[in-house]
């Protein structure tokens, strides 16, 4: 009798587990809830659909955003410099704080991130199957992508390109004197094609050695298998930086490909990739007007327009995008600006300078157009 | 054994002396220079730039990066609900081996216990707050995708291996086609399709957690695996157990039930405590689908560029975790053969 009880709670129990966990695990996307919107338009004074921005009601993944109270971001399982669990488990890097910005700029809060480890086979399908709402994973810009996969580049966040890295005791100076050569290669991407591509067309042999783990690769052209190890200039210097003696290794100074990458979005939803290219671009006008999250306070007091413009003192820009006129005070108030990111994410961790991701003004490609 | 008997085993003739002999000229040789790496020169001070200039293991990685490991990107201030579930699911594995515990309140006490490590893992209960299935790593993940795995598939493959053997045609049928095709797969193509395909097919609007659809690929492949175990057991049973149960006009259930399960079960023990254990170590695999499972979360901590060149050490600490659990698997399954089988069959 009293065992009969017990089982028969133990069902109950069960059960309902059982629903809680399947509600739990299934939750809705992308539809937003039909009051979402409604319950949104006090605290957003500039967001209600008034015929000045266009788009403001359409964005099927920002209303959904916002009624998921988060954004489900894709970044890298493990790089560092870019998307890495550090030793808390807390997601840090270039990529993953553009992730960061992009919900600072919807929801106000940096925090409020869901984020989704990748891996290079996942990456496409989880943002077309709407797992996520962004992928910020060093995803290369290229036309296929961005035609056929049905896939927006926002904007190029960081330029990387394949290098070569050679032992100082080689002598060899420049990428043209590696004829010959046996060079430790990753299979499968398009790094090793590069490799090959480059060494045709300047009628150059060479032997490659290819090995599939970074560390084993790394351990066979420090052990001296091979002459020279290739893979994107990022990979090379920080790989250079955590060698015993960093100083025996030279990073040769071509670069044989480009490998733009950047934060990508699905096709068809032309607002939310505003919002993202945008929130790329906010964070570099930042850089430029010498905005950073340290000052940001004071520099709303500034007399410059464009300052003014960027940190929504002067209204209009937050409308446009679909949202509040302080998205771009919240990116840099909460994430920093472009260089703050780049210095703690990829100098810090990598020990890479901005080399060709130093701003136009100073000379590098990172430039974004005005904010006005 | 005595010495003298211990002497005789290893010099009694002039090859056992050759192979002991040799045997220990490749410790002496191997010994002292580990002894040396693992204790003698090794750092356990979290300094990378300490490690890199000594020839010593650098445990300091472990210090460092121990609870990435165990518990992958679980917030980090919350990390004492990762831990007690864990030690809850490891009581409960303990307890449920121990014949003396075999009663209904053994499966109450796992559906309270589950229920427990449910809410501490997954949260938005007593003031505990919500952590997605997507955030859990490390040993609970391996212990979840584990446990669920296998004791969802167990029934699954007893069933799958009966419905073999049934002489339904239409049973039969779908029954070897199920197990003939996943096991025509590699488990990496399975949690692919679960992981990339899946999601396509879901109407618009629902999305099922990573986990779960890993989850599932892993039940339908391990009980693929163990309806075959299960199979063998139930062809090795003498016939005559069937027909003495026909004979006596047993119900196809109450014979399956009472007469040819418990025996075929038995015998096939080794065979299925060898599917558990490699599922067990299968779980590994979903590190390709992005999961940071123990595994996962140990490659998530090796690609932090100041511990790179220090993944021996991470792998034995991940591989001494692995061997407690898989070792302790096989040992209860000897003792499972030895004394449980010897007993006669007591249905309840």
């Amino acid at each position: 009798m009293n065992r009969n009880v017990l089982m028969w709670v133990a069902v109950v129990v069960v059960s309902a587990i059982g629903g809680a966990l399947i509600q739990g695990m299934m939750e809705p996307k992308s539809t937003p809830a039909p009051n979402a919107q409604k319950s949104d338009a006090p605290k957003s004074a500039a967001a209600p659909a008034a015929p000045a921005a266009p788009g403001a009601s359409t964005s099927a993944t920002l209303e959904a955003v916002k009624a998921r109270g988060n954004l489900s971001c894709g970044v890298n399982t493990g790089l560092a410099g870019f998307g890495i669990a550090d030793s808390q488990g807390k997601w840090t890097g270039f990529d993953v704080d553009i992730c960061r910005a992009v919900a600072a700029a919807v929801l106000g809060d940096a925090e409020k991130v869901k984020f989704t480890p990748l891996t290079t086979q996942q990456r496409f399908t989880a943002l077309q199957s709407k797992e996520i709402d962004i992928l910020s994973r060093n995803t290369t810009w290229t036309l296929a992508r961005d035609t056929s996969l049905g896939l927006n580049f926002a904007a190029i966040t960081f330029y990387d390109g394949q290098g070569f890295m050679v032992k100082k005791a080689s002598n060899v100076t420049n990428a043209k004197s590696l004829n010959g050569a046996t060079v430790c290669v990753q299979p499968g991407t398009t790094t090793e094609l590069n490799l090959a591509d480059y060494f045709r067309s300047n009628n150059m042999k060479f032997q490659p050695v290819v090995i599939e783990s970074l560390q084993e690769l790394t351990g066979a052209f420090v052990a001296g298998r091979c002459d020279a190890m290739t893979t994107d200039v990022s990979g090379l210097v920080s790989i250079r930086a955590t060698q015993a003696q960093p100083n025996d290794y030279l990073v040769l100074p071509e670069t044989i490909s480009k490998e733009p990458l950047g934060p990508v979005v699905r096709h068809g939803d032309d607002q939310w990739f505003d919002i993202v290219k945008w929130t790329v671009f906010a964070m570099i006008e930042a850089e430029e007007k010498g905005v950073t999250s340290a000052n940001v306070d004071q520099m709303k007091s500034s007399d410059d327009p464009a300052i003014k413009r960027l940190l929504g003192v002067t209204a209009g820009n937050g409308e446009a995008l679909g949202l509040k006129e302080d998205w771009a005070y919240s990116i840099i108030k909460h994430v920093g600006n472009y260089g703050e990111s780049y210095d703690r994410n990829i100098t810090k961790q990598l020990g890479l300078g901005r080399r060709i991701n130093a701003l136009w003004l100073e000379g590098g490609l990172i430039y974004g157009p005005p904010v006005r | 054994m005595t010495l003298k008997a211990l002497w005789h085993g290893l010099f009694g003739t002039w090859y056992n002396a050759f192979l002991s002999l040799a045997v220990i000229w490749l410790l002496a040789v191997w010994l002292p220079p580990m002894f040396h790496w693992a204790i003698l020169d090794a750092k356990i001070a979290p300094d990378p730039a300490a490690c890199r200039a000594s020839f010593g293991a650098c445990w300091g990685f472990i210090t460092e990066k121990h609870r990435l490991i165990l518990f992958g990107a679980y917030p980090f201030d919350q990390h004492w609900r990762p831990l007690i579930a864990s030690m809850l699911f490891v009581v409960l594995l303990a307890t449920s081996c121990n014949p003396r515990f075999w009663h209904t309140s053994l499966a109450l006490g796992w559906m309270l216990g589950l229920t427990v490590i449910f809410v501490l893992m997954h949260g938005g209960a007593l003031g505990l707050s919500v952590v997605e299935s997507a955030m859990w790593g490390g040993l609970p993940l391996t212990l979840i995708l584990a446990v669920f795995g296998l004791a969802l598939a167990f029934p699954i493959a007893v069933l799958l291996a009966l419905g073999r053997r049934s002489h339904l045609p239409i049973i039969r049928a779908l029954c070897v086609t199920f197990i003939e095709l996943v096991r025509g797969v590699p488990l990496i193509s399975l949690l692919f399709m679960a992981s990339v395909m899946v999601p396509l097919f879901l109407p618009e609007g629902i999305t099922v957690a990573k986990l779960v659809r890993a989850e599932i690929g892993l039940i339908i492949f391990a009980a693929a695996y163990s309806a075959e175990s299960v199979r063998g057991g139930l062809q090795a049973l003498n016939r005559g157990q069937e027909e003495a149960a026909d004979a006596l006009g047993l119900s196809y259930f109450h014979k399956t039930w009472y007469i040819v399960l418990p025996q075929a079960l038995r015998i096939a023990i080794p065979s299925i405590t060898n599917n558990f254990i490699s599922t067990f170590k299968d779980t590994s695999l979903v590190v390709i689908i992005g999961m940071f499972d123990l595994l996962g979360a140990l490659k998530a901590g090796l690609n932090d560029a100041q511990w790179r060149s220090f993944y021996a050490e991470g792998y034995l600490f991940v591989a001494a975790i692995y061997f407690v659990f898989t070792f302790s698997m096989s040992k209860y399954s000897q003792y499972l053969e030895r004394d449980i089988a010897r007993t006669a069959p007591k249905p309840s």
